[in-house]
């Protein structure tokens, strides 16, 4: 029990102080998950739209595809991201690796597919009806699209904080990719990994609290919004 | 039929131990040469768990493993003496070496005293990877930073440890500043940082001789200084004591301690070669030799 006790206390001990070097872990975690979700956001939203409205042969095949993606395990995405940028490999002349930006490039692969297909269950739950009347009232396309969105927007929000969730909370490509340097790309997954390496499991647990919090902090701000917009 | 099971594996778990150990160990190959010999002789499997010194010796003070396999001697003493392992054996040494890129910015090429390749790479402010993990190389590397009489920077968390404050400290050059890079991770993964980002670091020799020609696409990074007293890596097996931990395999890892000092083992490890270069010297042989 004391370990646990100890644990918590020092979690308070850190997030009261505030704690230079857990500001900059948090920070960097904040910053490379909002980006990667915010660009995969702006992927795979669309994709979804585009997939769910047209009719293609092999949709099917695209559909069950992107599902598959969703067990996209984050090590398998790390070792082919790294493939590319090491220094032997394609891009390797841009010095990507260990870098935030390598961070960003693998969680965007990791939860583009999250975002795709939760925008296509969400939009082709929207019954059809809405968007034959839609069109028969004469909107354009693109008139349409916005009716739809505002229908959908809850489920295409929750699809966005999953992908948000998943991406704070990884660890693999975070450590294949970033390598864990102090002050750069040490995330709070990775320095979690690196404390319970060291023996250090009280500031591992400590840690393990703070993303915690992290976490509750950002579904209670899109809980916020999404009330707001209901009105 | 449910004590009949439980005396089969009872003795099963006999023949299988668990071993807590440092990256270079387990990284070097070292081991996969001396474990199954001792499978061979004893039918006793080892299980490696592979870690930082600070991990392994963890494992040992939480009754997780039977035995470790470490090299911080401060630290395997204290262990000792606190009552967590029951003795130490000597059972060989590898060397550190410092390495860098072939171009040399720091101009260390050569150089045999560490303190001194320490001060020159600050002053041509070079990239330095640092392992950052608490691990025995990571000990070694503070040390000499400490030796170098270069400015050091502390920075302390506190954290709470039975009920009371504790101070964990980091401490960096501050010369390099941004340039010094603590990356936290094994032996392994900082030689792929250092290649990558062609930086210097501190190594034990057998993990950068597997990496740089035990493998197709070896580093281009070379051994810049080396050869200095204080670069000096003992290496020591301590079998978990039974009086702390009284559910540890003592006996099975007994022998695989006193295993790995006799001369069978010993000469394993002093042909041990990677790359038609040795890697460790064993420290246990009759003087004889």
């Amino acid at each position: 029990m004391d370990f646990l006790t100890d644990s918590f206390l020092s979690a308070i001990l850190l997030i009261w102080t505030l704690n230079h070097d857990l500001l900059v872990i948090v920070g960097v975690s904040m910053k490379v998950s909002s980006i990667s979700t915010f660009i995969a956001s702006l992927l795979g939203v669309p994709s979804g739209f585009l997939i769910a409205f047209s009719e293609f042969r092999g949709k099917r095949l695209v559909i069950t595809l992107l599902n598959t993606l969703l067990a996209l395990p984050t090590v398998v995405v790390g070792l082919f991201v790294y493939a590319f940028i090491s220094r032997r490999g394609i891009f390797g002349t841009y010095d990507l690796l260990y870098t935030q930006k390598a961070i960003i490039i693998g969680q965007i692969i990791l939860i583009v597919p999250i975002i795709t297909t939760f925008t296509i269950s969400a939009v082709s739950r929207i019954d059809d009806r809405y968007r034959k009347a839609a069109l028969t009232l004469g909107a354009n396309l693109m008139q349409t699209a916005r009716i739809i969105i505002r229908e959908a927007r809850f489920a295409i929000m929750t699809a966005i904080v999953m992908a948000f969730g998943r991406v704070i909370a990884e660890v693999g490509i975070s450590m294949m990719l970033g390598g864990n340097a102090k002050g750069f790309t040490r995330t709070m997954t990775t320095a979690m990994a690196l404390e319970y390496d060291k023996g250090e499991f009280v500031l591992s647990v400590a840690l393990g609290t703070v993303l915690l919090c992290v976490s509750f902090g950002v579904n209670i701000f899109c809980n916020y919004f999404q009330g707001k917009s209901r009105l | 039929m449910i004590s009949l099971l439980d005396a089969g594996s009872g003795q099963s778990a006999e023949k299988l131990i668990k071993m807590a150990t440092t990256t270079s160990t387990e990284n070097s190959g070292l081991l996969d040469v001396l474990l199954p010999e001792f499978t061979k002789e004893t039918g006793i499997e080892v299980k490696v768990f592979a870690k930082g010194t600070g991990a392994a010796i963890r494992d040992g003070m939480d009754g997780n493993v039977d035995v470790i396999f470490v090299h911080a001697k401060a630290r395997e003493e204290k262990f000792i003496s606190e009552g967590y392992g029951s003795y130490r054996l000597d059972v060989m040494h590898n060397d550190f070496v410092i390495i860098g890129p072939a171009g040399d910015p720091a101009k260390i090429e050569g150089m045999q005293d560490a303190a001194g390749a320490f001060r020159k790479m600050t002053a041509a402010k070079v990239k330095f990877i640092s392992r950052g993990d608490d691990s025995g190389t990571h000990i070694k590397e503070q040390a000499l930073w400490k030796a170098s009489g270069e400015a050091m920077k502390t920075e302390a968390s506190e954290i709470i440890k039975k009920g009371k404050k504790h101070a964990l400290s980091f401490v960096y050059p501050v010369g390099l500043g941004k340039r010094y890079i603590s990356i936290g991770q094994g032996m392994g993964k900082t030689l792929t940082f250092a290649e990558e980002k062609q930086a210097y670091t501190l190594t034990d020799r057998g993990t950068f001789l597997k990496y740089k020609y035990g493998r197709k696409l070896g580093l281009n990074l070379e051994i810049l200084c080396e050869g200095d007293q204080n670069l000096f890596n003992p290496y020591g097996v301590i079998p978990v004591s039974p009086k702390k931990h009284p559910h540890v395999k003592f006996a099975a890892a007994d022998r695989l301690a006193r295993w790995l000092v006799s001369a069978q083992a010993q000469a394993l490890i002093g042909q041990y070669k990677i790359a038609g270069r040795q890697a460790f010297f064993p420290d246990a042989l009759p003087v004889a030799e």
